[in-house]
């Protein structure tokens, strides 16, 4: 006689998951996926604000451009100076220029003479400032042109210079910043190998259970997997949380400008942390799925 | 009726239904004859499901546990293995579900050299051959229905389709009761039923066993060897490995003995 099965307790029954949900050492796992996550995330604000900032060091360097005068003999610095403004003015591209009198070009030397102490004979260059046209800008091939049409003696800046600068400094920030996203997702593709290895191994009851019960290695594989990547979303979720918290808290203590100013990050930016725990659990996926390929293909 | 496992009409008795264990028994005493039987170096009459030409196995470096088997099973046959501790049984079971691989010899599983076998196509055979372990091998975090359930799992089977006979099937080894049992809260005879259930549950063409009878008392021995002569009936080929000789005396089935590694004729 056999007893009557437990049937009216089955209404919310689902198949059990085929590996065991408690193990101390994921919580590790997450917890070092969170922390690499929180990493990147913050890797990627850097960068999103080095751009903007260097994007803005761009925009104001290419918008003008600075002519030193050289006056000619029985002609005063400010006479030359404010011929080459009139001459520079009429260029196609030039919004406006205008020569710098000798107490703003005193300003300009403050911050390495200190304010009052720039004796009065001193020379100091006759500036003229040209802001061009954002639009269409003139060369500095034209400004030459123009002040040798009207016989200035004069050196002409576009700031090309500097601008060079900005763009290297800002392609090596892109560069480091790729770099070390790369060896973030590196660093995260090994640690759930590892995990994964050694789950393997804590679990080969349970895997040799599955095979001789008719189970693909692509399977077992697949319960790795799914593990492993929900792990690692689950930590790059906590991880890009920390990181989105802080870049707002930087971004809210310092006033309108924020807490780097020079570094200025938007609210936008915290976007960046959005696709992190997709990103982490396509890399555990991978991570998992070759490394238990691996080892199940290996045995007998 | 289920799908994956035709259950006998006669129950797989309660341990305390005193007629029930009398049925069984009476069963068992007269065992329905086994369609083929024959074994070892003995002709067949059908081409064998297992067949072993100079086997030889060890395990690394060490000497052969088996040597120079030789061996056939026809489909439907059912044997015992016996031999003292040690003697190769569980290594020989090994390699019938291909849990091993022979150190020299050749091995066919259902017509097939299961060394030129394509490691894709292991599951697949294996899926025929259930198996019940000497020390059980149930998963401990499932409870005893998901444990019953896992080759039909592993076979792709969804759940609204075995819920139904796995519950059967568990009720028919006495553990109807037991559906939502973890493995650790069983005792050694229900994890047994609950091993051989799994084992059976697939409807396998071969069923091996390996001392399935070595944790309970000889009421128990007599009704799972019921079992075995029931699926045995249902056609799936059976082998179990025992010392339990007085079990495999009464039987009354064919038997291989294992002596010093080599298969002899009992």
């Amino acid at each position: 006689m056999s007893d009557a099965p437990e049937m009216d307790t089955w209404s919310d029954w689902r198949p059990a998951p085929l590996l065991p949900t408690q193990d101390g050492r994921e919580g590790s796992l997450a917890f070092v996926v969170a922390t690499l996550c929180f990493l990147a995330c913050l890797t990627a604000f850097a960068l999103l604000a080095s751009g903007r900032a260097a994007g803005g060091w761009r925009q104001q360097l290419s918008a003008s451009a600075t002519v030193q005068v050289r006056p000619k003999a029985g002609e005063t610095g400010s006479e030359a100076a404010a011929q080459a403004a009139e001459a520079l003015a009429a260029v196609k591209g030039v919004a406006e220029a205008q020569a710098l009198d000798r107490g703003a070009a005193e300003r300009l030397l403050e911050p390495w003479l200190g304010k009052g102490n720039i004796p009065d004979d001193l020379p100091i260059p006759h500036l003229v400032t040209v802001e061009l046209n954002p639009k269409a800008p003139a060369d500095a091939a034209a400004l030459n042109a123009a002040l040798t049409a009207a016989g200035v003696d004069a050196t002409v800046d576009d700031h090309s210079r500097w601008m060079k600068d900005v763009e290297r400094s800002s392609g090596v920030v892109r560069t480091l910043a790729l770099g070390a996203g790369l060896l973030v997702a590196a660093a995260a593709a090994a640690v759930v190998a590892f995990a994964t290895k050694a789950g393997l191994a804590a679990r080969r009851d349970v895997v040799e259970v599955l095979h001789l019960s008719g189970a693909q290695d692509s399977f077992v594989a697949g319960l790795f997997q799914r593990r492993f990547a929900w792990l690692a979303a689950r930590g790059g979720g906590y991880g890009a949380l920390a990181a989105v918290a802080l870049a707002a808290l930087m971004r809210l203590i310092g006033g309108s400008d924020g807490f780097t100013p020079v570094l200025p990050i938007a609210w936008s930016d915290l976007l960046a942390a959005v696709p992190c725990p997709l990103m982490a659990a396509c890399v555990a996926a991978v991570a998992a799925r070759r490394t238990a390929m691996s080892i199940l293909r290996a045995e007998p | 009726m289920p799908n994956s496992v035709s259950i006998p009409d006669t129950d797989f008795a309660d341990p305390d239904d005193a007629d029930a264990s009398v049925a069984a028994a009476e069963a068992y005493d007269a065992p329905p004859k086994p369609r083929t039987s024959e074994s070892g170096d003995l002709a067949f009459v059908a081409e064998p499901v297992v067949r072993f030409e100079g086997i030889g196995m060890r395990y690394g470096r060490a000497p052969e546990v088996l040597r120079d088997i030789n061996l056939n099973l026809a489909p439907g046959s059912f044997h015992f293995l016996t031999g003292a501790s040690g003697a190769g049984k569980s290594s020989l079971l090994k390699l019938i579900y291909l849990a091993q691989r022979p150190s020299r010899g050749l091995i066919h599983l259902f017509g097939r050299d299961v060394a030129t076998l394509p490691r894709a196509d292991l599951p697949q055979m294996r899926r025929r051959i259930g198996v019940v372990f000497q020390e059980f091998r149930l998963l401990d975090h499932l409870s005893a229905f998901d444990n019953v359930a896992l080759p039909l799992r592993l076979s792709g089977e969804k759940a609204a389709a075995y819920r139904k006979d796995v519950a059967e099937l568990l009720a028919w080894v006495g553990l109807g009761h037991r559906l939502h049992a973890m493995p650790p809260t069983l005792s050694g005879g229900e994890k047994q039923r609950l091993a051989i259930a799994r084992a059976v549950v697939n409807r396998p063409d071969i069923l091996i066993a390996d001392e399935p009878t070595g944790n309970v008392d000889p009421e128990m021995s007599l009704r799972i060897l019921r079992l075995f002569v029931e699926m045995n009936r249902l056609g799936a080929t059976v082998l179990i490995a025992s010392h339990d000789q007085t079990l495999v005396r009464q039987s009354n089935m064919p038997v291989l003995h294992l002596a010093d590694g080599r298969l002899v004729r009992a």
